[in-house]
């Protein structure tokens, strides 16, 4: 076995940079998780089914088991962690999975809030079916989906509420 | 669940790239990743060397030349459904984007990925089979122009070389205000379709069609144009009845047969989609609001 394949990578996460050197089959995932501490990423399926693993990259949605960890160098990286203004906080979205049960065993919600997170930027009105559509892309077994479609369209409506829309 | 140890190669320049896959050993190119991947992670593939074409600028982006649209390898899904251009002169690619994965996977996957992949049941080749698009490949110091058909060799087996990179699908734009329809049938959303159709159509002043171009995935190792029912239904009059033939007559060809679909479900599928896509874009090339 010739020697393995290690790359500097700089980046910053939720707005704080590191710079790590890491294997170049590490994914983004198992980078943020082992070597950055930030275990709040979850990997579910590790082949881009199951959305566990979603962060930001650059702003946008991305399967962290399927983006390697050399190719967040030099971009900035969004994860759960990020969200919450404080440690006694959550945010509009994660409060509104709290209040409407959008969660149970909470190993998806992750991947799900990022990828709403995300979504909302984008579609800050949305239908209940665009909602679903939205989340297609992330699977969860506990809940059935609906307290988490009520979170995100409670969510959408706090947002706009708050942002005077 | 991890690849095998490889080599990563991070390129910025198309030279770059070709001049590695000249001098590499098993070398494969990663574009967004949304297949390799995975096919990576459980080791169905095992690469030597992955040359990143990410940070290559020249290699994405959409540009109109004329009545002529070039989009470039590396152009991620996302753009494409987004592109104001396409919506406009080619409303059918955002209505096959669609259907193409989750929001996160087209975030990073791209065109020239998905038609290198060449999975039966993709949408982008089949929009690259109905737009008859020419598809630029390239290696160290020459280009060559393929068609799709020339493109698609075998199951998943694309005529591109170990030397060479797809760097660009070009195609010429359809009749403003023609009709268009892409639908298909997937045990869930973003799911692979078990089967797909696309169809592009325009009616003369007698509305009758005189130009049609119709594509079936997911019933064969690559899109298939259907040629034959293309050549029945131009100079008619659209009508239920027409239809309907032309969407039984898809029966008669061979189709794919796995552990969980049998052909006579994919036949009776092409045989549904193919009729309702049909009254779809002759409602739309007739001016008429979609029902």
């Amino acid at each position: 076995m010739s020697k393995p394949d290690i790359h500097e990578v700089t980046l910053t996460v939720n707005g704080k940079p590191y710079s790590e050197a890491v294997e170049s089959r590490w994914s983004l995932a198992d980078f943020l998780r082992h070597k950055l501490g930030l275990t709040g990423t979850h990997l579910g399926c590790e082949h881009g089914v199951c959305g566990a693993c979603t962060v930001l990259l650059d702003g946008h949605s991305v399967r962290g088991c399927l983006t390697l960890a050399v190719q967040a160098d030099g971009k900035s990286v969004e994860t759960v962690e990020g969200l919450a203004p404080s440690s006694t906080e959550l945010n509009t979205l994660q409060q509104a999975f709290w209040d409407n049960h959008g969660l149970q065993c909470g190993f998806c919600t992750p991947g799900i809030l990022m990828t709403l997170t995300e979504f909302l930027q984008d579609n800050p009105d949305p239908s209940d079916a665009e909602v679903r559509e939205a989340l297609s892309g992330n699977i969860c077994r506990c809940t059935g989906y609906q307290g988490i479609v009520d979170a995100a369209l409670e969510a959408a409506a706090n947002l706009r509420n708050a942002s005077g829309q | 669940m991890k690849p095998a140890p490889f080599k990563y190669h991070r390129v910025t320049t198309l030279e770059e790239a070709t001049g590695l896959l000249v001098t590499l050993e098993n070398a494969r190119l990663l574009a967004g990743g949304q297949s390799l991947m995975p096919m990576m992670n459980m080791r169905y593939v095992m690469v030597d060397h992955l040359i990143d074409l990410n940070e290559i600028p020249d290699m994405s982006g959409i540009q109109v030349d004329g009545n002529c649209v070039h989009i470039g390898a590396m152009t991620r899904q996302r753009d494409i459904f987004a592109s104001e251009t396409l919506a406009d002169k080619a409303p059918i690619f955002a209505e096959a984007l669609r259907e193409v994965g989750h929001i996160q996977t087209r975030n990073r996957g791209t065109i020239g990925g998905s038609l290198s992949h060449l999975d039966p049941a993709a949408e982008l080749p089949g929009m690259a089979a109905l737009h008859d698009a020419t598809i630029t490949i390239t290696k160290l110091g020459s280009s060559r122009h393929v068609s799709m058909q020339e493109f698609a060799l075998g199951y998943m087996t694309p005529c591109t070389e170990p030397d060479e990179i797809l760097t660009k699908i070009s195609f010429d734009f359809w009749p403003e205000g023609h009709g268009y329809d892409f639908r298909e049938f997937a045990q869930r959303h973003g799911d692979f379709a078990i089967v797909g159709v696309g169809t592009l159509m325009t009616l003369d002043a007698s509305k009758r069609i005189d130009r049609i171009a119709c594509v079936l995935i997911g019933i064969d190792y690559h899109p298939i144009r259907l040629a034959d029912i293309e050549a029945d239904l131009l100079g008619q009059t659209p009508s239920e009845d027409l239809f309907r033939a032309a969407g039984e007559k898809t029966r008669e060809r061979d189709m794919m047969e796995d552990a969980l679909v049998p052909e006579s479900y994919r036949k009776q599928l092409s045989s549904v989609l193919l009729r309702r896509s049909l009254t779809s874009a002759a409602q739309r090339a007739a001016g008429e609001k979609n029902v």
